[in-house]
């Protein structure tokens, strides 16, 4: 007894065919579509925005005068901001990863720990912001410096930092890890000789992508009280600074029509600054990748 | 290859002595009073149907399966003298003295060289003449020196897997080891490369006691002095290995050996 039956399936053959090439078309015009809008914003902000990139606009301080106006304390303010929450968030971040991976045990106050790790990734920025606030710029009397900034930024991105690293560690066999106890070595040589190597390029390119995360937030700055007219460098962590999306947000908000320029000018600039993070980022995936 | 047994005088070492081991995973009960005494410079093989503890004694008696979540142990296991379960017996002193090889081939993936000169690295060996001694010395014990000798900073994972096997049983000679436990090292190898393993045991049980699991009862008759057979967490048998294959006592075992069960 034959359950198939040749002539209906033959039948069916066709509409089958239809539907499954009805849901490619669908599909090819998401992306077709997501590509499109990317590619009219770039289209946008170059054309607006390519006319003032000059050696003066990296020069200049930000300014009355569209022609004037620079990007120079909002650039190098970004940068003290990273220097201060990139090691902040990789420290904390992947110290954490390492003690949830490898120190602590499977219980339940640490299942219920991990699941609201990964919740807190889903925290809106602007919840950073006034918890920055509270606790950076006001209880810890920090002001609108790079450091309350910094650390708020650290907050933000550390748990995406957190399951990025965790996700790198897991993947670690375990077999290469009994190997290494099978010999007598300690936890903590184990983790540096064995689990680190290999768990390094995930790590890394996570963090990268968390901060250039961090370099493209502007509400937690809002918050902070960050400002955005400042004629001066900042000459340590405790100074006040601006930074780059403050400074896009303060232009784009601005009435004259010269100054819609001039933020698609610095929108270049932190586009360039997050392909170039993100390029680091996949650079070192490929070339540490190891294979097991 | 059948190996002549040679009688051993009834005063050899006992390195291992397992008294009245009970062992626990939550609440299933994996060991039950387990006594065995395990003597030195012999090849004593483990038996069993799977699920029988077989892995869980080989692996408790390095502690290592105190890496499973849940483990609680009783009784008592002695090795040359001292009580493994000790509070100031630390793991690292024991695991030191007891190298291990696995079921599946585990090198790390690093070089040749830098796999070998792990565990010395660990324990403080940083003289680069002493670690290139024993990288040799210790590929050599393990029949793969002439193989591997003109390639040792390429990485293990470019090896075959019977050769990954013996560059991990290379590794855990190169901590100069009193003990070996093997896992069923050869289960996840080809014929080949398991007579190669089975030789090096051979080789080896000059220098070192080895304890082997094994699913393969050909192989515990070929390469073991000494056979236990488990069956449910309990040692139903053990004996001469010749003993237990030709001349069983229990009818669990016999049925077990000639292939009635498991």
């Amino acid at each position: 007894m034959r359950y198939m039956n040749n002539e209906a399936v033959m039948k069916k053959m066709n509409s089958r065919k239809i539907v499954n090439l009805i849901f490619k078309g669908i599909f090819l015009f998401a992306t077709i579509l997501a590509l499109m809008t990317l590619a009219v914003l770039f289209y946008r902000i170059l054309s607006q925005g390519i006319g003032y990139l000059s050696w003066d606009f990296f020069n200049n301080f930000a300014s009355r005068f569209p022609e004037k106006a620079g990007i120079k304390a909002a650039l190098i303010g970004s940068i003290w901001l990273m220097a201060v929450v990139a090691p902040v968030s990789m420290f904390l971040g992947i110290g954490s990863a390492i003690y949830l991976e490898e120190y602590a045990k499977k219980n339940k106050i640490n299942d219920f720990i991990r699941v609201n790790i990964s919740n807190l990734a889903g925290v809106p920025s602007v919840v950073f912001g006034l918890l920055g606030l509270t606790i950076f710029v006001r209880a810890l009397a920090l002001g609108n410096s790079v450091l309350a900034a910094g650390f708020t930024m650290s907050l933000l991105i550390l748990p995406v930092i957190i399951v990025a690293s965790q996700e790198a560690i897991r993947a670690v066999p375990s077999e290469v890890r009994a190997a290494s106890y099978g010999m007598g070595a300690t936890k903590w040589q184990t983790i540096t000789r064995v689990v680190l190597p290999s768990a390094i390029p995930g790590i890394l390119t996570g963090s990268i992508l968390a901060l250039s995360r961090a370099i493209g937030e502007t509400a937690p700055l809002v918050v902070i009280g960050v400002p955005v007219i400042i004629q001066f460098l900042p000459s340590g962590v405790f100074d006040t600074f601006t930074a780059l999306p403050m400074q896009i947000y303060d232009w784009a908000k601005r009435p004259q029509a010269d100054f819609q320029n001039v933020a698609s000018a610095g929108i270049i600039v932190l586009m360039s600054v997050l392909l170039l993070m993100n390029s680091v980022a996949i650079l070192i995936r490929n070339k540490f990748q190891k294979r097991y | 290859m059948v190996q002549q047994i040679d009688k051993k005088p009834e005063t050899t070492q006992i390195v291992y002595d397992t008294k009245g081991l009970n062992l626990w995973y939550g609440t299933n009960h994996a060991l039950k009073n387990i006594d065995l005494p395990i003597y030195e410079n012999e090849v004593t093989a483990i038996i069993g149907p799977s699920g029988c503890g077989k892995s869980t004694y080989i692996k408790t008696l390095n502690r290592m399966v105190e890496l499973t979540q849940g483990v609680k142990t009783s009784g008592e296991i002695h090795y040359r003298g001292r009580n493994i379960f000790d509070k100031d017996y630390t793991v690292e002193e024991l695991r030191t003295k007891v190298g291990m090889v696995f079921q599946k081939p585990n090198p790390f993936p690093k070089s040749i060289y830098d796999n070998i000169a792990y565990g010395p690295r660990i324990h403080g060996i940083k003289n680069k003449k002493i670690l290139d001694e024993i990288v040799e010395k210790s590929l050599r014990g393990a029949a793969i020196w002439d193989e591997v000798k003109d390639r040792l900073s390429t990485n293990a994972y470019s090896l075959s897997g019977g050769q990954q096997q013996r560059i991990c049983i290379a590794r855990a000679l190169a901590i100069e080891p009193d003990v070996i436990l093997m896992d069923e090292p050869t289960s996840a190898l080809d014929p080949i490369s398991t007579l190669k393993v089975e030789e090096l045991v051979q080789e080896l049980k000059k220098d070192y006691s080895i304890i082997i699991v094994t699913h393969n009862m050909q192989q515990a008759g070929r390469i073991s002095d000494k056979t236990a057979f488990f069956l449910n967490g309990e040692v139903v048998e053990y004996d001469e290995t010749n003993v237990i294959f030709s001349n069983p006592s229990d009818q669990r075992t016999e049925d077990y050996i000639s292939g009635r069960f498991g």
